[in-house]
């Protein structure tokens, strides 16, 4: 009876476990749905790709130009004679300047720096954190001695929009390695891209996503996708160039948010996200908005 | 006892007035400090949710400046405003730390 009892036991707790199974497996499966980047990435492409028909997949990088003809054509006239030129001539002789040790910022990057721009930030194994192509730069400086220099300045502008020109019809190469914390930093820059915040209750994809094409006052919104890959860019509104930590910056300050310091993580991992979901798309930058 | 004795009465009045002023700005300062220390720990749990907002700051700023210029009144309202936009934008972050997700793309 005993035995018996005992048996029942067991195959009731085996019956029972199987639901039990089911739903941890269910679990995990969703979990890993929730964090596929390339499934993601898919989909973020796709988003647009319904929303704007008519739009060619590479020409998102262009931004509004991409979904205004106006606009687009008063820009075919300006590229004659670019805004950022003399900005890229700067960059250029940035670049080219030795620092005190007699070594230049080609020596920190592979290939000399040429043409790299594509494969930018990238997750640092050693760090654990994402590293943009700005950090990279001050990275170099002070491992050389120098002192770093501002994120949202000129020189930094400059320097970035020399080494995007260099890659320019390059297509966005960003890795995510094997390793949780890359996807975890994926993950933050994702959070962060669709959290809204400050006084306006916006997020980054109310504009990028939502309302890309529609009018913001006088600037016409340009899409998420491919949204990094003019940068740095000669805005209009600002008189000069600017990089991407003043494009994040002036963003959060539109939403009436106070902003995070330049290259702070939340923003890192903002360009991580940004720049992995427009793999593929070649890069435009430098490039000039109103 | 008598309390108003003729001709001191104003002297008398003018005394209790000063009294009572003097007791009506220390009220008034003591209430905005501890208005203004409400604001000022909202905004910095704010801050440890990465989430403060420019108004709140522009608020605190003008309560501290009203403060300063002995304007109590509006030195209270402007940090009570800095309050409640501090606690909204607490509000903001903690709600949105699960509301994101109806904005994603799938």
């Amino acid at each position: 009876m005993a035995a018996h009892i005992g048996r029942v036991g067991r195959i009731s707790v085996r019956w029972l476990s199987i639901p039990v199974v089911l739903l941890l497996a269910t679990t995990c499966a969703a979990t890993a749905d929730g964090t596929d980047p390339v499934r993601e990435a898919r989909a973020f492409r796709d988003y647009f790709i319904q929303k704007f028909p008519n739009v060619k997949l590479d020409d998102f990088v262009n931004g509004p130009y991409s979904l205004n003809e106006d606009m687009r054509r008063q820009w075919e006239e300006k590229e004659q004679f670019p805004p950022y030129e003399f900005s890229l001539e700067t960059g250029k002789e940035l670049f080219a300047k030795p620092f005190a040790n007699g070594k230049h910022y080609a020596d920190c990057f592979p290939d000399s720096g040429i043409g790299v721009r594509q494969t930018y930030p990238q997750f640092d194994m050693k760090s654990g954190k994402v590293v943009t192509l700005e950090l990279a730069l001050n990275q170099c400086r002070e491992a050389n001695g120098e002192k770093p220099i501002s994120y949202t300045g000129e020189d930094m502008a400059a320097l970035t929009a020399y080494m995007a020109f260099t890659s320019r019809g390059k297509p966005f190469d960003i890795k995510i390695p094997d390793d949780p914390r890359a996807l975890e930093a994926y993950e933050n820059g994702k959070r962060y891209f669709y959290t809204r915040r400050g006084q306006l209750n916006f997020s980054c994809a109310t504009c990028h996503v939502q309302n890309p094409g529609e009018r913001l006052r006088a600037e016409v919104l340009a899409p998420a996708l491919g949204i990094l890959n003019a940068m740095p860019i000669y805005r209009s509104e600002w008189g000069g160039m600017g990089t991407v930590s003043r494009r994040f910056i002036t963003c959060n300050s539109q939403v009436r948010r106070v902003p995070l310091e330049p290259q702070a993580e939340e923003y890192r991992d903002l360009e991580y996200f940004l720049s992995y979901v427009a793999n593929g798309l070649p890069i435009s930058g430098p490039g000039s908005r109103p | 006892m008598k309390l108003f004795v003729k001709g001191r009465t104003p002297i008398f009045g003018l005394l209790a007035a000063s009294l009572v002023c003097g007791n009506a700005l220390a009220a008034s300062e003591a209430y905005f400090k501890s208005a203004y220390a409400a604001a000022d720990a909202a905004e910095k749990q704010a801050g440890t949710l990465r989430n403060q907002w420019l108004a709140t700051e522009s608020a605190l700023a003008d309560a501290k400046k009203a403060a300063q210029q002995g304007d109590f009144d509006r030195a209270i309202a402007a940090a009570k405003e800095a309050e409640a936009l501090a606690k909204a934008s607490i509000f903001q972050a903690t709600s949105e730390r699960e509301a994101w997700k109806t904005l994603e793309i799938r």
